[in-house]
């Protein structure tokens, strides 16, 4: 803790300290920790394990495949812009949005140690919105990649013989039940816009089928989490707002659901990493 | 009955709160009661596993024999009177999954670290006694999905403990993987989410709620091996869960995260780019740290019981301390000795061999710090003393079959044979149960107020023993001559006829070792009623939990908690009056703690 705190909060206990009444004036933490926090980074150390796991398991499988789609191609549409190719331009926007709100809690988490119930509950508010936002422009995403035939079991984005990336239309095969390209008599097939090509090699029912299994498991994962954590941050609102922390003359349940947004926050970075930049 | 009792909450605010018997037994918040009804919870389940394993026995020792009694008793796993194939492989799946998850992990882990962690660093309760309720309740929450597996109407879940796909993976392949597998998962997936609350809880409290004096080091080993337990398990088990949700997917979303190019009666399925093969890493990068859940608060139980009973301080405190960070961290780089068969790059292999066989290391550490602290001790014989001893000889005898296995050369003949059955039952199965029963036997007084019954503890002691050996051994020499493991029967292998009598053999000495367990079941049930009641300290032990009235009260202690003035293990100190020195007892004039 800043010097600069004490002085602005000389009666309160340190955040960070055990409160001496949580064990009558017993050993302290080696970790200079209240429990609470000591369990928020524990369980942010689980829940790092959980992500870690899902991205080898995209690792893995990604590695072990030849051909992958190349995501400048794939993440490259903006709302309400149609025609207009920006790769990466849509995600650059999601991930700002994101940063900007986990920086709006650092922005609670200091009013909180000044005892600022209206900033905190300012910057939390702030924060809630920008995780919205970000849980909006996923949903606008996969609603398009959806559009755009893309399933957990099945991958329109596909090469034709020249090489170049296509989205093909798809359809379900009555006889076996399962979603394939769809193939004209030429033995080609049809993209979004209409165009036959050549398939190219490797590419008979689709592109590697774990892509679509893969993002939309693994960005679902981590939008189930921004979820959490805005329900989480709800809940700091209102607790800041009807004086729970101030009566209870400190402010570190939002720096505990702080940590826990950040992490989401941080979780992103390489989820963005795996599927957009590499 | 309404009592009212003194609640020191999180907060420290004192207040009076008024009690009926649900509050109190059933919705309690209260670390001993959760201690109890994991432990209750716990005996349920491991009656049932021993059953399950009772029904594939009698199959594997009379394959062409017909029990139209079994048949009236279990009729949906039975035809004929002989156990169905798809059943055999329910049972031995279900026998694993409830004895290593629920009754090993959850239940051991659940009743010693609720029962010792804040009595023995002198908390008042857990850092969050909300969410340790909520950890039990959502473990049986886990149990109700779990047993409900094992009825599902097609089949109870087949695919063997380790549920590797595709076998787990797609509902045409047994009929178990169909509605069984998926409440398998969500049971799993329960089962995860409520070690982690528990485990959160156990180490914030071990880490901030020690009363004054109860330094680091001055925590009894049981309260260090929980500890370690803790970390293992929110670092280990987030991986299954991961694994089961991708699982999960597979099955129910047609996703192919481990499938690729499957034919299952002839016709192709539409999976393609999965690997099994990432399956078996990710469960076994909980698989083998979960040996070591299973192991570590087994281990803790018996350095404490070994101590007090045979009346010595334990050998090498600070190295037992260490040598169960070296097992922690260890027990994360050795996954793939499970896979050695899996294809998997020879060169990575000797690496895990190499892993493997120093994690040997910390282990012998602790035997040899078991048997030093018995050395020339004044050994007190009791049913937790000799449960105690009869760990540290299974933990060898099992542990020792390890390194044969742990080498990657080795393990190709005997992978997937009954060697690995015999390792890892004597090493963790018997061994865990063993540290469970000590443990019970020597906190009884300390749980219930009364004393278990002696001459039943050493029937219960000596069958189960030489039982152990007498089921576990000859599965060695089964395994080495190539005897595989999960077979229904051997009718069709002429060169394993020579094991025919043998698996009459264990089999008979797994009923009456299962039928002995009732001795003790009788034995605890009986002393909670009826048993003598117990002196406040009825093993001269050092430890805080020895403080507190022997009635039970909320909060542990009436008034201040203790003060610790120095560590659990001052047995038989030079100059000292009694033949122990409880933590509490200030440092004489001049005297020097010990370490
Ligand atoms: C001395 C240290 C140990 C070594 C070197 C070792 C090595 C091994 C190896 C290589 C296997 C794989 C065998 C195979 O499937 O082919 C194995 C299996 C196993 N070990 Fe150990 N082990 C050791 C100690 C332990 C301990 C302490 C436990 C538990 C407390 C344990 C529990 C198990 C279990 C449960 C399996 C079988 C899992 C299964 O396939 O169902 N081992 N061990
Ligand atoms: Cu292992």
């Amino acid at each position: 803790m800043s010097e600069a705190l004490e002085i602005t909060n000389p009666t309160q206990h340190h955040s960070n300290w055990p409160t001496p009444d949580n064990n009558e004036g017993g050993e302290k933490s080696p970790v200079n920790m209240s429990y609470g926090k000591t369990m928020m980074w524990y369980f942010l150390l689980s829940d790092a394990f959980t992500f870690s796991a899902f991205l080898i398991a995209y690792l893995a499988i990604r590695m072990s495949h030849v051909w992958w789609p190349n995501p400048n191609h794939v993440f490259n549409a903006m709302p309400f812009l149609e025609g207009v190719k920006a790769p990466m331009g849509f995600v650059t926007i999601m991930t700002s949005i994101l940063i900007l709100s986990s920086v709006f809690v650092v922005r609670a988490v200091q009013e909180g140690h000044r005892m600022n119930k209206n900033g905190v509950a300012m910057w939390m508010v702030g924060g809630i919105i920008g995780g919205m936002m970000f849980l909006g422009c996923q949903a606008w995403e996969w609603s398009h990649l959806i559009h755009e035939g893309l399933r957990p079991f099945f991958n329109p984005f596909i090469l034709d013989a020249e090489g170049t990336l296509r989205i093909a239309q798809s359809a379900i095969n009555e006889t076996t039940g399962i979603r394939e390209i769809a193939v004209n008599a030429q033995n080609q097939f049809v993209d979004v816009h209409g165009v036959a090509h050549t398939i190219g090699e490797g590419m008979k029912q689709g592109g590697p089928e774990t892509f679509g299994a893969l993002f939309f498991g693994i960005t679902g994962f981590h939008g189930f989490h921004v979820f959490t954590g805005i329900c989480l941050n709800i809940y700091v609102l209102v607790a800041t707002l009807n004086g729970t922390f101030e009566r209870r003359g400190h402010y570190e349940m939002v720096e505990k659901i702080g940590l826990y947004w950040h992490f989401v926050d941080l979780v992103w970075i390489f989820v963005f990493l795996a599927f957009y930049l590499m | 009955m309404v009592t009212s009792a003194i609640e020191n909450n999180i907060d420290g605010q004192a207040h009076h709160h008024t009690e009926t018997f649900i509050s109190k037994y059933i919705f309690s918040l209260d670390h001993k009661i959760i201690s109890r009804q994991f432990l209750f919870a716990g005996m349920a389940w491991a009656v049932l596993g021993g059953l399950l394993s009772v029904l594939f026995r009698t199959q594997l020792a009379w394959p062409n024999e017909t029990f139209p009694v079994l048949e009236t008793l279990f009729s949906t796993w039975y035809t004929d009177g002989i156990l169905k194939p798809e059943a055999y492989n329910a049972m031995i799946t279900m026998h694993g999954t409830i004895m290593i998850f629920f009754v090993l992990t959850a239940s051991l882990t659940g009743t010693f670290a609720n029962l010792l962690v804040p009595f023995q660093i002198g908390a008042r309760d857990m850092a969050s006694p909300l969410l340790n309720a909520l950890s039990f309740w959502i473990f049986i929450l886990a149990s109700v999905f779990m047993l409900a597996s094992l009825f599902a109407p097609d089949g109870a879940p087949s695919a063997g403990w380790t549920v590797y796909p595709p076998l787990s993976a797609l509902p045409q392949t047994s009929p178990g993987s169909g509605l069984g597998m998926t409440l398998w998962l969500i049971a799993i997936a329960l089962f995860i989410i409520s070690t982690l609350m528990g485990g959160l809880n156990y180490i914030s409290t071990i880490l901030n709620m020690r009363t004054k004096g109860m330094t680091m080091y001055r925590m009894p080993l049981s309260v260090w091996a929980l500890f370690f337990t803790a970390i293992v398990g929110l670092l280990a088990f987030p991986v299954l869960l991961s694994a089961a949700v991708l699982l999960i997917f597979d099955r129910g979303l047609g996703t192919s995260f481990f499938l690729s190019n499957i034919v299952v009666g002839g016709s192709p399925l539409p999976y393609s780019g999965g690997s099994p093969i990432l399956f078996q890493h990710l469960f076994w990068f909980l698989g083998h740290p979960e040996v070591y859940i299973i192991i570590l608060p087994a281990m803790g139980i018996v350095s404490e019981v070994l101590a007090i009973h045979s009346r010595k301080p334990v050998f090498g405190y600070k190295a037992m301390i260490f040598s169960l960070l070296g097992i922690t961290i260890m027990s994360f780089l050795v996954w793939a000795h499970h896979m050695f068969v899996s294809g998997m790059n020879p060169f990575l292999g000797g690496v895990f061999t190499v892993f493997t066989l120093l994690i040997a290391i910390p282990s012998s550490i602790k035997v040899f710090n078991w048997l030093t602290t018995l050395w020339r001790g004044n050994f007190h014989i009791n049913p937790a003393s000799i449960f105690a001893v009869g760990f540290v000889s299974l933990f060898i005898s099992g542990g020792l079959t390890g390194i044969w296995l742990g080498s990657s050369t080795v393990d190709i003949r005997l992978h997937d044979t009954y060697f690995v059955i015999a390792h890892f039952h004597l090493v963790m199965g018997v061994a865990a149960f063993f540290g469970m029963f000590a443990g019970v036997y020597h906190w009884f007084p300390r749980m219930f107020g009364r004393m278990m019954n002696n001459t039943m503890g050493y029937i219960h002691f000596g069958i189960t023993f030489v039982g152990a050996y007498l089921i576990f051994w000859p599965m060695h020499f089964m395994g080495l001559s190539g005897v595989p493991r999960r077979y229904y029967h051997f009718n069709e292998f002429d060169a394993f006829s020579q094991y025919a009598n043998m698996n009459v053999i264990i089999t008979v000495v797994t009923i009456i070792v299962f039928i002995t367990q009732f001795i003790f079941i009788f034995n605890f049930f009986h002393s909670m009623y009826f048993g003598k009641k117990a002196p406040q300290n009825p093993w001269n032990a050092t430890t805080l939990e020895w403080t507190s009235p022997v009635e039970g009260i909320h909060g542990n202690w009436e008034g201040d908690l203790p003060v610790v003035h120095r560590w659990p293990y001052d047995y038989s100190k030079p100059g000292a009056d009694e033949d122990f020195i409880a933590q509490t007892t200030p440092l004489k004039e001049g005297e020097i703690e010990s370490h």
